[in-house]
């Protein structure tokens, strides 16, 4: 129950984060990107903020602590190798992205908002997901392996 | 640079962080969001709970926050539906291809110092460029 709470806590908290940094604005994300119009850095400074508290904490927990405080184990990525994978899904994912506003973050909590446009997005967005991962289990079922060996194991975020 | 918020930004992005950490540190889970949305499609027992209520979260945040700041989600840019349901759907398949979003790579995996997600930060961030020079500069803005 408590570690309900704790991932409940965890996207209320990144929700507020998102609302405060202006990143549920796609007007900003597409600024950030807008090099010869009206440039916006705001979202360098998010990431700057977020990565400020995220790398140090991440090295001294992965470093010093046997375990998380609810769980057994922490389920991190493992794999180092970059694969055509990794770069075209990016690469397709940031179309989507210039062409929205949108992230996957910024997307739900603006459904919570009352967005239609988010709302839009989001649909199309769980249907692209479901999509994905239903056409990687029929694979799997044909070929009696796990094609999707990355998802199967573990993701990178 | 009118709507310049470094201030506010920074804010934001300490609390994503603290988030973020909060999760790593109490659950022992990366905070990327479309690998927390893709793993309730993969079904595993055991594994459902915390991603459907690590969501539940995020859109609360929005109901709350919108009570008060409105103008917070505001939608800005010219798209049409038909834009944002390819836009929807390019992110969905794109961030399960390539295994992480602006969150789970940008935040977390550059935070890990990750090869794999600081090469498809620069991959996301390089199209997402090009799709608003393409939007804005030569088709006005609108599309």
């Amino acid at each position: 129950m408590k570690i309900k709470i704790g991932a409940f806590l965890g996207g209320l908290v990144f929700g507020i984060g998102l609302a405060i940094a202006g990143m549920t604005q796609p007007a900003k994300i597409v600024g950030f990107f807008d090099f010869f119009g009206s440039w916006d850095p705001s979202l360098g400074f998010v990431m700057g903020g977020a990565l400020l508290v995220y790398t140090p904490v991440y090295r001294w927990a992965v470093r010093t602590w046997q375990h998380p405080i609810w769980a057994p184990k922490f389920s991190l990525p493992t794999r180092n190798d970059i694969d055509g994978r990794l770069i075209v899904g990016s690469a397709i994912f940031g179309i989507g992205w210039g062409l929205g506003g949108y992230c996957p973050g910024p997307a739900f909590t603006s459904v919570g908002a009352g967005s239609l446009e988010a709302l839009t997005f989001c649909g199309a967005m769980l249907a692209g997901v479901g999509l994905y991962q239903v056409f990687m289990r029929g694979r799997e079922n044909r070929t009696g392996e796990p094609a999707d060996r990355q998802a199967a194991a573990m993701i990178d975020g | 640079m009118d709507s310049f918020t470094p201030v506010a930004s920074t804010l934001g992005g300490l609390l994503i962080g603290v988030a973020a950490a909060g999760l790593l540190l109490f659950h022992g889970r990366i905070a990327g969001i479309s690998g927390i949305a893709g793993g309730i499609f993969r079904r595993e027992p055991g594994d459902i709970a915390w991603r459907v209520m690590f969501l539940v979260g995020l859109f609360t945040a929005g109901v709350v926050w919108s009570a008060f700041f409105p103008l917070d989600y505001a939608f800005e840019i010219d798209r049409s539906t038909a834009a944002l349901v390819v836009a929807g759907l390019t992110v969905g398949v794109g961030t399960q291809l390539g295994s992480g979003c602006t969150s789970g790579h940008g935040v977390c995996g550059i935070g890990r110092l990750s090869k794999r997600s600081t090469v498809a930060t620069i991959s996301f961030m390089a199209t997402a460029a090009i799709t608003v020079f393409i939007v804005n500069e030569l088709l006005g803005g609108s599309i």
